[in-house]
């Protein structure tokens, strides 16, 4: 009995394979796509080869000076020669020690957060936010431990940029919780108050907080009692964060289900350990994604603080541009501070998404 | 022995203390005092304070002439108005580059949201790139770098980029042409008027034939045609009342057509490129949100590729970015105050800097600020909460 045989399946044709059959079906599928691919092209053709000559091939690196800034390139030894006014402002460069120190105890403490395997993260995050500040504190403003006081007018760069918003996110997470809770409750009076104050706020524009805090905010408080320009900018800030952050946290307290409400009371909790053992840590694991994005928001809203006075990168960058020694270079101040917050920014939005996969573990419906 | 004691230990009722009710009453009580004396304090310590300083609270000082000069005014503005004129013209100029900036970045957050989800890897790469770049560098940086290290760098007048002899850069702004209306240009205006009119009646009676009897009308070429049509006929019968001036270099400046200063262009280009970057990713999660099983639906019930974007693709994707939308709108608002950074005149700059500075009124002024804010955010809250309402999804 002959036995058939089929012929063995034909290659694929090569136009529809390896890179010919990706270019046709991705750059070159139909007329429109064509053409919106050489356009593309030319585009680039005409931005990115200027910008990497200016920004790397034609550029300056080293040198004290401007007169080291004579190939037509990138001058960066304009940042080169800032770079610790841009990292630490005007803090005496005796003290740089201890702002690395702060910095770098910060991030040894937090990256046991990021172990999975390790068990204390709840003793960890709680000494963080509670212990660690004060020592921040403490080794930034000196005064104690023999270390020499260094008033808060010359805290700067982006040392400033990471302590406002840190202190942003840590005090208006706790406010922004109550707030939250507030909204939700079922007291009219307290429900009502927090609309307002939540409202308020998110209403209002980040500037005119400021403005209020700086000019305000004096006038408000009892005869005599002074107050530090710096504290001022950051209660405005932790006033106006916390009104986000309520909002963050609503949204995780209404999507936990009402059974789990119900659950709490049928076990007999009362109100608050209800929220603190049943609810809360539900909804607040919801939220982090949220709480990273309105965390991002804030690090760029930092910048806002020039305007009053106080200088943080941007504004160590705005003064720099404008020395007289130095006029010229302010595409490269602006690009290498662009490039400060991208990178934190970038990570960190990178950093919230894969979170939302981690975290995503069958709420949504 | 033990049944007594059940008795006593099952009260009718708990004690009033442990009543809900009770704590409720008590606990809003506490805030209500707690609020109170706070707001007390603060009023009295402001009176004292003032008073110290020898400042008059009120609002007379809005009546009070202004004695400065202010770059940019829609409206008739001089250093001999008063102090509340100059509340007006920030208002105007905030709002001015708040609805400019807010149609730009429309239009470059759909572009880029929908170049974004291109086969064409090329585009979709592109708009990547400028959707993650822009989103995250802040916008203040953004608004100074265009205008400190690329609009100030333009040269003088005397030496102005010069397109076709119509159009000027400089470092002063951007010179264009501008419309001189002659007499007789109303009548333009009234056809106009009378087009829109014509095309809301119009698009009505279309559609209600359409869902009577299933016949279609062009509505969007008559209403088109309608649109420019009228206009032209009153602009050509009145004898075209209309006519370009030129800018012109007279002494150290131009003079005449209309010119963007630069610091609304730079706040206007920073505005519009961060919050299109946003607006781009509301486009697309919009778009993504609606299942690729509709369109394969709407394939299948015939209807043509265009159609279906446009009748089925579309309005659910619309349900998903207007709220996006809206809130990016009122953020672009909230914004445009940075503007003080670079002296564009906005509400913020010319009212809450130099009003307050020369004034000192900080309670009256800040109070005033805030409040066109809010209103401004309340108002599109209210309509966002009527469209949600109109346009949920009612499920079975």
């Amino acid at each position: 009995m002959k036995e058939h045989v089929p012929h063995p399946d034909l290659p694929p044709p090569i136009s529809n394979v390896g890179v010919i059959g990706w270019l046709r079906s991705n750059l070159f599928s139909s007329w429109l796509n064509t053409g919106l691919t050489l356009l593309a092209s030319y585009l680039i053709y005409l931005s990115v080869p200027p910008l990497i000559d200016w920004a790397f091939l034609r550029a300056d690196w080293f040198g004290d000076s401007r007169d080291a800034c004579n190939s037509g390139g990138a001058c960066w030894v304009f940042v080169n020669v800032r770079f610790d006014q841009f990292m630490y402002g005007l803090y005496p460069a005796a003290g740089y020690w201890r702002i690395n120190l702060a910095f770098g105890l910060l991030v040894l403490l937090a990256i046991p957060l990021f172990i999975e395997r390790f068990n204390h993260k709840g003793l960890l995050a709680a000494a963080i936010l509670f212990l660690y500040p004060v020592i921040a504190f403490q080794l930034f403003a000196g005064g104690s431990f023999g270390l020499e006081p260094v008033e808060t007018t010359k805290w700067g760069g982006l040392t400033l940029t990471l302590i406002l918003s840190g202190v942003g996110i840590v005090a208006s997470l706790p406010i922004g919780i109550i707030l939250a809770l507030g909204r939700r409750s079922e007291m009219p009076i307290v429900k009502s108050v927090s609309v307002v104050f939540i409202e308020f706020w998110r209403g209002v524009p980040l500037i005119t907080v400021l403005f209020m805090a700086s000019v305000m905010l004096p006038l408000f408080l009892a005869e005599g009692s002074h107050f530090d320009k710096l504290l001022r900018a950051m209660i405005g800030i932790v006033l106006f964060q916390s009104a986000y952050m309520a909002e963050v946290v609503r949204g995780g307290l209404a999507a936990i289900p009402k059974g789990q409400y119900e659950a709490a009371e049928a076990l007999g909790l009362n109100y608050w350990k209800s929220m603190g053992l049943i609810i809360l840590p539900q909804a607040l694991k919801l939220v982090i994604p949220g709480i990273v994005n309105t965390f991002i928001a804030l690090f760029k809203d930092t910048t806002l603080v020039l305007i009053i006075g106080l200088f943080d990168l941007l504004g160590m960058v705005q003064t720099a541009i404008t020395d007289s020694n130095w006029l010229g270079f302010s595409i490269e101040g602006y690009v290498f501070a662009a490039l400060i917050f991208w990178i934190f920014c970038f990570s960190m939005s990178r950093y919230s998404q894969a979170l939302e996969r981690k975290l995503h573990t069958g709420h949504a419906r | 022995m033990a049944e007594p004691r059940q008795q006593e230990c099952a009260p009718a009722q708990a004690a009033f203390w442990r009543r809900p009710a009770f704590r409720a009453a008590l606990f809003q009580t506490l805030l209500v005092l707690a609020l109170c004396l706070v707001g007390y304090s603060l009023f009295t310590n402001t009176l004292n304070n003032l008073e110290q300083r020898g400042i008059s609270t009120g609002f007379g000082f809005l009546s009070q002439e202004a004695g400065f000069g202010i770059l940019q005014s829609l409206i008739d503005y001089n250093e001999t108005h008063s102090y509340g004129r100059t509340f007006f013209v920030g208002l105007l100029n905030t709002l001015l580059v708040s609805a400019l900036g807010i149609a730009l970045a429309t239009l470059i957050g759909f572009v880029m949201g929908v170049a974004r989800l291109s086969g064409n890897w090329l585009v979709a790469r592109i708009a990547t790139v400028y959707i993650e770049t822009f989103r995250n560098i802040p916008l203040l940086l953004q608004i100074m770098f265009w205008y400190f290290a690329v609009l100030q760098p333009l040269p003088r007048p005397k030496q102005s980029l010069s397109f076709g002899e119509a159009f000027f850069l400089n470092n002063r702004g951007f010179y264009i042409p501008g419309p001189v209306f002659e007499q007789g240009f109303w009548l333009v205006g009234v056809a106009f008027a009378l087009a829109v009119v014509a095309v809301v009646i119009l698009a009505r009676w279309a559609r209600r034939r359409q869902e009577a009897t299933g016949r279609q009308f062009h509505t969007v070429f008559v209403s088109l045609g309608l649109l420019l049509g009228l206009p032209l006929l009153a602009f050509l019968v009145m004898g075209m009342p209309m006519s370009w001036e030129y800018p012109a270099l007279k002494g150290f400046n131009f003079r005449g057509g209309m010119v963007i200063i630069p610091e609304l262009a730079a706040l206007l280009l920073a505005l519009s490129i961060y919050t299109g970057a946003f607006i781009a990713e509301a486009v697309r999660s919009g778009i993504l949100a609606v299942s690729h099983g509709q369109t394969e639906a709407a394939y299948a019930l015939g209807l043509r590729p265009g159609v279906t974007l446009r009748l089925v693709i579309i309005p659910q994707a619309l349900r998903v970015i207007i709220p996006q939308l809206t809130s990016q709108y009122l953020n672009l608002t909230k914004n445009s105050s940075l503007a003080t950074a670079i002296g564009y005149p906005d509400l913020v700059a010319v009212f809450a800097g130099t009003t307050l500075n020369q004034t000192g009124q900080a309670v009256e002024v800040i109070a005033m600020t805030m409040a066109v804010y809010l209103t401004i955010s309340l108002s599109i809250s209210l309509f966002m909460n009527w469209y949600n309402k109109r346009k949920q999804l009612v499920e079975r």
